[in-house]
Formats: structure tokens, sequence, C-alpha cells
């Protein structure tokens, strides 16, 4: 359930890799890449890199913690690697659970916890062909 | 003497030209002496040292943390994923 790759992700593999029919909510986040920065610059794309192993023991390690604080759930976290085009998905995490409660507090805290120590980094590509390493604001 | 294998990414990577070198160290040094050898010289590199975290074999070290033959070291700048 624990995915860093360079193909793109489909969620609903990922919906669907969690289906149980003990879950009644399934919270589903995209992280999608956006045509601007922060600061306003037109972005023509991203590149991510990660370190892998380590990142995917980071997702297993949130999905525990998750488990932990909000009661039965079950994750999928899918993270791309590589160049991105503006629209494309660049994570995807899915909660399940057996109510939305706990599916909306797991995915929250799942994607929170990826974006501030998940060994992932990004490059914003700008239009103007100049490019940056972009740290996430924790 | 201890030899060590070093992964650097993203801007890290980008400042030391390499993702993946190898290092030899003496006998008993720490994770900042590594990080000091990759750095030496190198002003935009060192200035980095800060907001730089050390996994040592997949988990964060601190800078004192002692190093063994064989081991892993990544260079971790802030990360950006999501």
């Amino acid at each position: 359930m624990f995915r860093i790759g360079g193909a793109p992700i489909d969620p609903r593999e990922l919906e669907a890799g969690l289906a149980d029919p003990a879950y009644g909510g399934v919270v589903t986040f995209l992280g999608v890449v956006r045509d601007r920065a922060d600061d306003g610059r037109r972005v023509d794309g991203l590149h991510y890199e990660s370190y892998e192993p380590m990142a995917l023991a980071e997702f297993a390690a949130i999905a525990a913690e998750a488990h932990e604080r909000f009661g039965t759930v079950r994750l999928a976290i899918a993270h791309r690697v590589g160049d991105l085009q503006v629209g494309e998905i660049a994570v995807a995490v899915v909660a399940a659970a057996r109510h939305r409660g706990t599916a909306f507090d797991a995915c929250r805290y799942a994607i929170d916890e990826l974006k501030r120590r998940a060994p992932i980094w990004k490059k914003e590509r700008y239009a103007d062909g100049e490019q940056a390493w972009k740290a996430n604001a924790c | 003497m201890v030899r060590v294998r070093v992964l650097a990414f993203a801007a890290v990577r980008d400042l030391l030209g390499e993702h993946r070198l190898e290092i030899e160290l003496e006998d008993g040094s720490r994770v900042g002496a590594a990080w000091d050898r990759l750095a030496a010289g190198h002003e935009r590199l060192a200035a980095l040292r800060p907001s730089v975290r050390v996994a040592r074999n997949g988990r964060i070290v601190s800078f004192e943390e002692r190093i063994a033959d064989g081991d892993e070291l990544a260079l971790l700048p802030p990360v950006g994923g999501g």
C-alpha cells in the first residue's frame, strides 16, 4: 500500500486495494501539480526525487501512528518521482475506516506528516527556464 | 580507516556534483567529520549544514554519531514532498 515510483498514480486502484465491507468511510487526498509557485511564478512542471527505502519506511510509520491515534484505519500512500506536468497527481493518500471521522483524521494526519518528514524533494521548473528546489513550509 | 557510502539528494547533490560517492575516514570518526570532508573548500555546500540532516543506515542521527565501516550516510536537505 506504500509506493514510490515514476508511473502515473491511479487513485481508484489505491481505493480498490483498501476495499473492505467493514469500512464505510474512504477519504482520498490528491496532491496535484499547480501552475503557479507560492510566490506567483508560472510553473511548467515539477521534478521529484526520494530516498526511497527511507521514504517508504516513513510512510509505514505514519500509517501506524494514524492507526494508533485515530483507531482502526488502513492507509494507502503513493508518491510520484521524476518529471511531472501541471495537473498530474504527485501524491495520493487514501484512508479507509469504519466511519468517516477516523478516515478524515487519518488522511489529514498522513499527508501533513508526509510533507513534514518523508525524504522526498521537489524542484520547481519555471516557465522562464529557471528551476529551484523548494522545501515545504513546516 | 572506515569506508562509508554517501548518498546526496536534491540541493546537496547538485552542489556536490554527485549522488553517490565513497569516502574513507579515520577510525572512530563521527558523522560531522564526513560532512566536513565533503564540504571542505565548498562554501555554498558548507552553508547548508544547519539545515541538512543525516541518516545513517536509514535512521536520522546527530552529527556526533560515530560511524562504522560499511555505513551508508544519506545527506538530506529540507524535504519538499507532497
